[in-house]
């Protein structure tokens, strides 16, 4: 589903090499988990998938589904089928969080060339998919994430994501700013989502997040380079030793 | 004092091509304004608040052309159900208005007032416009008092079933026009008034509104969207106890607009609420120049301009809150925000606070900015395109100010004109 094959990221405006040449698969029906230290890019990779300016490709590519995606705009890649939650969902004052939900559905569906969802059966879907994610009608009305609470941003993202059934999820940090039982909703809400069609990247600091959402694959990066895949015992090796113990190894 | 040579020629020379309408009951009235315009001059560069908008298409003999524009679309309140008086070029249109009756408000020409006496129109006329001429000086105001041609006066003495519109239809592309309207509300009585339409080549519009206790009055208008039209308008309101006043202008379109609100909260209790939203395009030039004067106990006013520029346009907002002594639990607010999409565009404010009571709260903002990249990331990210979600946030910022019309239908309306501006730049 998502190929990303040497991939080479610097920032735009200045030298700096972030990603140097990472090699990473998420096949459909499976979650991929990636963590690493501070600095190791994670939340770079995220933002060049889902098309932020700032950063520049000098090597690599990535495509969904066979599909180049690093030529695309945006907008093009979320049709395409990809979706970013956002480590730090953004307020946007002044743009109901319904009407916003609703623009992004009927935007995606127009440009795939499929009708349009009315008002009806959209406010019928949203409901319900709130409801799961408590979710009440008052943050439905609100302006998009504009005095939500950290708990409350990130639902609204996996509530987004639910919306748009993306075939490739990327979480960025979700687990970020969340206490337990947040933590825990959030999961469900991601959990109910997964199916043998679509893919996932799970970005992470802690093995926390996972014990909630069941990894099939993790990942290390650092230093801009995948530098070390295994199944979900590798989380844990990381809650129980660190990161350093793992670098080590890969150094040595 | 003497005034300088140069405005004084200037003033002398707009003043010679103009005489005085047959002044009737109003002649008093009219030679007192027009020796305050005397004594003031017409306005130029040099004055304080005329530093950022050009008063010389405004005040010059000859108002330079303007194309009539055919719009294409039906003017923005032909849907809703309302009472219709008409003006062409500044002349009233007795054919294209409607019967003038409707309970609960009379509505009167300018020229019909002394013919049928109506006292409180003579005794009003050219009052709110004089009394609004200090601490600044607004000599257009005075200009328009001394030679309006036409106007109405409206008397709200209950609840009309329906808002009176006053239209204003251009056109011939060099009318000058000068009208002059006067209102009052009685105590406990409600009315809304729309306007529409460009109006003329060039534009004097004043408007003196005496709102008694307890009366209420909404004002919504929409400036129409000829591109070369020009206009100076002032509102004087003075507001009695527990009276509420709320005007909301939108400007779309045009190369000059100078408006200006003088409001006075004379009455304990009062609420004044003063918003607009323009969205200007290459020449275009807007200024906003308010003054609220808290003159009584616990009285709130808010003031909430949005200006969209692009391609050049400029936006000017010059915005005062004046609380004299004694208006102690005064409840001031102020916001004026620009929205520059480009770096072409230009936003100059001057927000004023001036307080003589020691018990109120009055807060004022004022902000220049460009699209927010974070926001505008986030909505592209959840396939929104670019274009689409950079009008969404442009209706976004215009929000608040919309947000002050209280009919929702007008609000739509408004918001209807509002994307179609939009629309036309993609």
């Amino acid at each position: 589903m998502l190929e990303i094959k040497n991939l080479k990221v610097k920032l735009e405006d200045e030298e700096k090499q972030i990603l140097k040449g990472l090699d990473l698969k998420v096949e459909a029906g499976k979650v991929h988990a990636i963590m690493g230290p501070n600095g190791s890019g994670k939340s770079t990779l995220s933002y060049v998938l889902s098309g932020r300016d700032g950063y520049e490709v000098t090597e690599g590519s990535a495509s969904l589904n066979g599909e180049d995606i690093l030529e695309l705009e945006p907008e093009e890649r979320a049709a395409a089928g990809m979706f970013l939650a956002f480590q730090y969902p953004v307020e946007i004052p002044g743009v109901g969080n319904m009407t916003f939900l609703r623009t992004a559905v009927n935007a995606q569906r127009k440009a795939r060339g499929e009708e349009e969802l009315s008002a009806s059966d959209f406010l019928k879907e949203v409901r319900a998919k709130a409801k799961t994610l408590k979710i009440d009608a008052d943050m439905l009305k609100r302006p998009v994430n504009v005095g939500f609470s950290g708990g409350e941003k990130k639902r609204n993202e996996i509530l987004q994501m639910a919306m748009l059934e993306p075939k490739l999820c990327i979480l960025d940090e979700t687990d970020s700013g969340l206490d337990v039982d947040a933590m825990k909703l959030v999961a469900e809400g991601v959990n109910a989502l997964r199916d043998e069609n679509r893919g996932f990247l799970v970005i992470t600091h802690y093995q926390r997040l996972l014990d909630h959402i069941k990894p099939d694959v993790v990942h290390i990066l650092a230093g801009g380079r995948i530098v070390k895949t295994g199944g979900p015992e590798l989380a844990l090796e990381v809650e129980n030793n660190g990161y350093a113990g793992i670098l080590a190894e890969v150094d040595a | 004092m003497a005034l300088a040579e140069a405005k004084q020629t200037a003033t002398e020379a707009r003043l010679a091509g103009m005489a005085l309408p047959d002044g009737g009951c109003l002649k008093a009235a009219r030679q007192a304004a027009l020796s305050r315009v005397q004594t003031m001059g017409l306005p130029s560069r040099r004055d304080e608040y005329w530093k950022y908008t050009r008063p010389d298409t405004l005040t010059a003999a000859e108002p330079p052309k303007a194309a009539v524009f055919e719009t294409g679309e039906s003017p923005i309140f032909d849907g809703f159900d309302r009472l219709k008086v008409v003006f062409v070029d500044g002349v009233f249109d007795a054919e294209a208005s409607d019967d003038l009756s409707l309970d609960g408000i009379s509505i009167e020409r300018i020229a019909d007032i002394c013919e049928k006496d109506i006292h409180w129109a003579k005794d009003l006329y050219g009052v709110l416009e004089a009394r609004g001429q200090t601490p600044v000086q607004r000599p257009l105001a005075a200009l328009n008092t001394a030679f309006a041609t036409d106007g109405v006066v409206i008397h709200v003495t209950g609840t009309p079933s329906k808002p009176v519109n006053l239209i204003y239809r251009h056109a011939k592309d060099a009318s000058d026009a000068i009208l002059h309207h006067v209102v009052k509300v009685d105590s406990g009585a409600s009315a809304t008034i729309l306007e529409n339409g460009p109006a003329a080549a060039r534009f004097n519009k004043c408007m003196e509104i005496d709102v008694a206790d307890g009366g209420a009055l909404h004002l919504v208008r929409a400036q129409g969207r000829d591109h070369e039209r020009r206009a100076a308008t002032h509102l004087f309101a003075r507001l009695g106890t527990e009276s509420v006043f709320k005007s909301f202008t939108l400007t779309v379109n045009g190369v000059l607009t100078r408006d200006e609100a003088v409001i006075e909260l004379t009455g304990d209790d009062a609420v004044a609420h003063i918003a607009g939203a323009c969205v200007g395009d290459g020449d275009f030039h807007h200024d906003d120049t308010v003054f609220v004067t808290h003159d009584a106990v616990n009285c709130e006013s808010r003031q909430v301009f949005k200006k969209v520029l692009r391609n050049g346009a400029t936006g000017v907002f010059q915005g005062k809150i004046l609380v004299k002594e004694g208006a102690q639990k005064t409840d001031g607010y102020q916001i004026s925000q620009s929205l520059l999409l480009d770096d072409d565009s230009q936003f100059l404010a001057k927000p004023e606070l001036e307080i003589y009571a020691d018990d109120v709260a009055c807060s004022h903002g004022s902000t220049s900015g460009a699209i927010d990249e974070e926001g505008l990331f986030y909505l592209r990210s959840r396939g929104v395109p670019k274009a689409e979600a950079i009008d969404l946030m442009t209706l976004a910022f215009l929000a608040e100010a919309v947000e002050e019309v209280e009919d929702d239908d007008v609000a739509a309306a408004i918001i209807d004109r509002l994307e179609g501006w939009l629309a036309r730049r993609h």
